[in-house]
């Protein structure tokens, strides 16, 4: 029955973006509308003393210049706090800057005018007075009593606290044979989408409704955020997701910008665009990680992992964002750690702490970078301790694949995953003989190569428990509606939304499955409140998961339906009925008895000639929220092969390898550049990206020319290979993939590196690895052997 | 103020008044509606507003629109148009070699300076020449991959047509 799920499928919606016919909110203009440019703090910290626009209303072109008196008390400010996050605090936040400006960037003022350039002109006309105060900016000094602090409004610097430990922790760490240790650092990145954000708010005062066209993943909880902070009725409120250029969790934040051009149009009664530009999306757009982790690990003699401790000191912005905190990764950092493995106790601490930088929140793969590279880093020291090679300590203590149901350390429910088997699968892949061979032929040349391998474990699918259960208004349910046109093709508006990654393709693939129809026969509707069911959307790994299980059970009611009217026409039970090559067949023997086209003929033109008490509705809505485990957590293993140049510091990433096991597979072509482009988006944070800042909170390197993105000639292949493990919680059985290759791919790269320095005796524990941090880490090596 | 443009875009003779710093892919994209030439950094580092500017790739974003004066402009939407890039699009197509699509235009501006300089080009030197050509979705690899089966496709095309009987005009 199954004929197209599991099939690579190319995506139908990619044809447009290759002829140039994309449709950005980037691309939109809309009659009357006036074009946003923001006035940004140019300090970290300070008291704003005045705002002088009168030169700047002067400029030609432009049309209203607002300051924080004129458009906050148009919103309901926002707080980025969970209800389950007990004791975080975070104050409110509104548009525009009011007294205080709280990280470099900030906005104070909003110029509406015909044209970008021109309020880009009357911008720099603004004259704005902050008397600057020493800014937040350090480690955990910010944390001490009496520090100064990033936030007025807050007692302190602590945003949130909280501690993970198993009644053993202790014991384990005093009884074993060793204890290796590390202090780890993950620098601060940002998502740099290629399409900037980007939004077009239009209100319309006649009718009194507000079309917001938001280049988001999350157009149903944006409609719920502008109705509720901007005092509309939802039912008036549409959001619109066009094409997306790149989102990666970070376009499902609220952002002051946003909310700006959201309240101007409300007030002037006009559409409103606001598109960053590239130098504001990096003072703008949330960053990502700015971990510090102190871990360590206590292994038996046998290599066997006991225990771990963390302590992870993670630096956010003034503020927590709004609506999923800036305590999410956090969270998720401590609870990953070890997840692979079977080690029964654990300690993990989180602080979170505030300073005047930009926001960091949710970015691909939250959290699991961190724990993955803390732990991956240590399971090395441990085999090092122990004398085990990579491969064996980890054989060792990776659950063992019919050990499930497993609850880890750390308090994770796993259903079913398949550690052992994706070792093994690697091992095969990697021949990791023959590169210990080939790196050691060619140290005596001079040439440093080294491997280093990660297992992982991702979270997906995740359950109301997620965000529901601390108050925030996100929903884990998603919803599409099915209907069988006329013709007999197949429509579906489903809330799960597309940036590229192929929703709207699977979506078709597993609801032409249902309904025995190709694919090419499915259209799929994403990205618009008004004409699609109220759901998750995306986040979090859940399109193929939870989205593919609503199309799925949408799918086979709409089977149900249309079996019991072709019953009716074709005078037998339905029951001896099936759909296949777009008809009605016998179930027994395949003999077509009615194509969908017919049934959908008399359905809409002839329901005349139907028997009385036919049901000829041919449209069926279903919502599914996940059931059973919390979460449907995926697992795989990665390894990378690096060549180090010790006398410049530059890394070259020679291969890469990704065992991955996502559950059930819709489209293996998809599911692959999934993997492939998450990888590339670990490599570079772990070895290019950060966003530097100096003491005054000023971020340093801003700009795509001085921000180093991954580029083509810097990456490797990326060879994949699967093991399948569906969720037996679903019907579909799939699971979630878009961060599993960013989850791992930075620890792997961590190890090679330092696999490729070990003959040195160096060894990098920060992120990103720059030539310099190489260097300096060879010269610390070097002192350290030559010390007296 | 604004000056008068007069070039040929895709082909066909356009004649605008620009303001004078209006730069080139403003002027495609708000003047001429031509959306399929993106802006990601307007300072010349992210390749998704690469057009060909008489033949030769520039960014769209560091050109003004007045110097486009007199000269022949060709955008994603003339290529497409025209079938220069059609098989470049297929491989694409068949590879996933694009998800957001907001690189792609770019993406396939490089390609076709590439091969049109060099018509089998190796995976490294594939490489190279995106290295001005940033790709936030893909990773690179299946960019890499439709690339280099185009330049495989044309070259053998060639080959065959270079050793095929002289009397086939009638095929061209």
């Amino acid at each position: 029955m199954t004929l197209h799920i599991g099939q690579s499928q190319r995506r139908e919606n990619a044809r447009r973006h290759l002829a140039g016919r994309g449709r950005f909110v980037s691309d939109l203009a809309l009659p009357r509308m006036l074009h946003a440019v923001f006035v940004r703090s140019p300090m970290a910290k300070g008291r704003i003393l005045d705002i002088d626009t009168e030169a700047a209303s002067l400029c030609p072109g432009v049309l209203r210049i607002f300051t924080a008196a004129d458009l906050n008390p148009r919103c309901q400010p926002w707080v980025g706090t969970l209800d389950h996050f007990a004791g975080m605090q975070s104050p409110p936040m509104n548009i525009l800057a009011e007294n205080e400006v709280l990280w470099a960037g900030h906005p104070v003022a909003m110029i509406l005018a015909r044209s970008r350039a021109e309020a880009e002109d009357a911008a720099d006309q603004v004259l704005v007075d902050i008397e600057d105060t020493e800014p937040v900016t350090g480690g955990a000094p910010v944390l001490q009593p009496g520090a100064p602090r990033a936030n007025e409004a807050t007692d302190s610097n602590l945003c949130y606290e909280t501690l993970l430990e198993t009644p053993d922790v202790d014991r384990a760490f005093t009884e074993a044979a060793h204890v290796v240790e590390a202090a780890f650092t993950f620098g601060r990145h940002t998502a740099v989408t290629l399409e900037p954000r980007a939004v077009v708010a239009d209100y319309d005062p006649a009718s009194g409704a507000l079309t917001v066209h938001h280049g988001t993943q999350t157009p149903y909880q944006f409609q719920d955020v502008y109705a509720r902070h901007f005092g509309l009725p939802e039912g008036k409120v549409r959001v619109i997701a066009p094409d997306v250029g790149g989102s990666f969790g970070m376009k499902l934040h609220v952002y002051n910008e946003e909310m700006g051009t959201v309240a101007a149009s409300l007030i002037l009664g006009r559409p409103v665009r606001y598109v960053a530009d590239r130098l504001e999306s990096f003072v703008s757009d949330i960053h990502a990680r700015d971990h510090d982790v102190h871990g360590r690990m206590a292994v038996a003699a046998d290599g066997t992992i006991l225990a771990m401790e963390v302590d992870d000191l993670t630096r956010i912005g003034a503020v927590s964002a709004y609506p999923r905190t800036s305590a999410a990764e956090g969270n998720q950092v401590i609870r990953l750690m070890g997840a692979p493995y079977r080690m029964p106790d654990y300690r993990g601490k989180l602080s979170v702490a505030f300073q005047n930088k930009v926001q960091t929140s949710q970015y691909r793969a939250v959290g699991h970078p961190i724990a993955c590279a803390v732990t991956e880093a240590l399971v090395e020291r441990a085999a090092e301790a122990t004398g085990c090679d990579p491969f064996e300590i980890r054989a060792r203590n990776l659950i063992a694949d019919d050990a499930y149901p497993h609850v880890s350390a750390t308090g994770y429910q796993f259903e079913k995953l398949s550690h052992q088997a994706c070792l093994a699968r690697l091992r095969e892949m990697m021949d990791p003989d023959a590169l210990r061979a080939e790196q050691a032929a060619l140290r005596t040349r001079g040439i440093y190569r080294g491997f280093g391998i990660a297992s992982f474990v991702e979270i997906t699918n995740p359950g109301a428990t997620f965000y529901g259960i601390g108050g925030a208004r996100i929903s884990a349910q998603d919803g599409a509606v099915v209907r069988m046109l006329p013709s007999g093709d197949i429509h579906c508006a489903i809330s799960v939304t597309e940036q590229g990654q192929g929703t709207e393709t699977i979506i078709a693939q597993v609801v032409a499955d249902q309904l025995g129809v190709a694919p090419e026969r499915v259209s799929v509707t994403t990205g618009d409140t008004a004409t699609t069911p109220s759901g998750g959307a995306n986040w979090a790994c859940r399109g193929a998961g939870i989205g593919g299980e609503t199309a799925l059970r949408a799918g086979r009611q709409l089977r149900d339906r249309i079996l019991t009217l072709a019953g009716a026409l074709v005078q037998a039970d339905p029951a001896t009925l099936r759909l296949a090559g777009g008809a009605v067949v016998d179930a027994a023997s395949g003999a077509p008895r009615i194509a969908l086209e017919e049934i959908g003929r008399i359905a809409t033109y002839r329901p005349d000639t139907l028997p009385d008490g036919v049901d000829h509705s041919l449209t069926v809505a279903h919502h599914f929220a996940p059931v059973g485990y919390p979460f449907d957590f995926t697992n795989g293993i990665q390894g990378s092969l690096v060549e180090v140049d010790t006398e410049t510091g530059l890394v070259k990433l020679l291969k890469h390898w990704v065992v991955e096991d996502c559950g059930r597979i819709i489209n293996p072509l998809l599911v692959d550049e999934q993997i492939r482009g998450g990888v590339v988006q670990g490599l570079g944070p772990a070895l290019f990206e950060e966003c530097q800042y100096d003491a005054d909170g000023q971020l340093t390197n801003g700009s795509l020319a001085e921000y180093l993105v991954p580029m083509a000639v810097e990456m490797p292949d990326i060879e994949i290979a699967h093991i399948e493990t569906p969720t037996q919680d679903t019907i579909l059985g799939a699971k979630g993939v878009g961060e599993a290759g960013t989850a791992a791919a930075g620890a792997a790269a961590m190890n090679a590196v330092n696999d490729a320095l070990r003959p040195f005796g160096a060894c990098l524990t920060q992120t990103p690895m720059t030539p310099l941090r190489i260097l300096d880490a060879l010269d610390a090596a070097l002192q350290e052997r030559t010390a007296p | 103020m604004k000056v008068l443009v007069n070039t040929k875009v895709n082909g066909t003779p356009v004649q605008e008044a620009v303001t004078p710093r209006s730069s080139l892919a403003d002027f495609l994209r708000d003047d001429l509606g031509l959306t399929g030439t993106h802006l990601g950094c307007e300072m010349g580092a992210c390749g998704a507003c690469l057009v060909l500017l008489d033949g030769a790739p520039v960014h769209a974003c560091l050109v003004l629109a007045v110097q486009a004066e007199g000269g022949t402009v060709e955008t994603v939407e003339g290529l497409t148009e025209t079938g220069a890039v059609a098989d470049l699009q297929e491989n694409f197509h068949d590879r996933n070699a694009l998800q957001c699509g907001y690189c792609t235009s770019g993406m396939l501006m490089s390609a076709q300076a590439l091969l049109a300089r060099n018509a089998a080009p190796s995976r490294d030197e594939i490489r190279d020449a995106l290295s001005g050509n940033y790709c936030r979705c893909t990773g690179y690899e299946a960019i890499v991959d439709a690339i280099a089966a185009t330049g495989r496709a044309r070259t053998a095309a060639t080959e065959s047509a270079q050793t095929a009987p002289t009397n086939t005009e009638a095929a061209e």
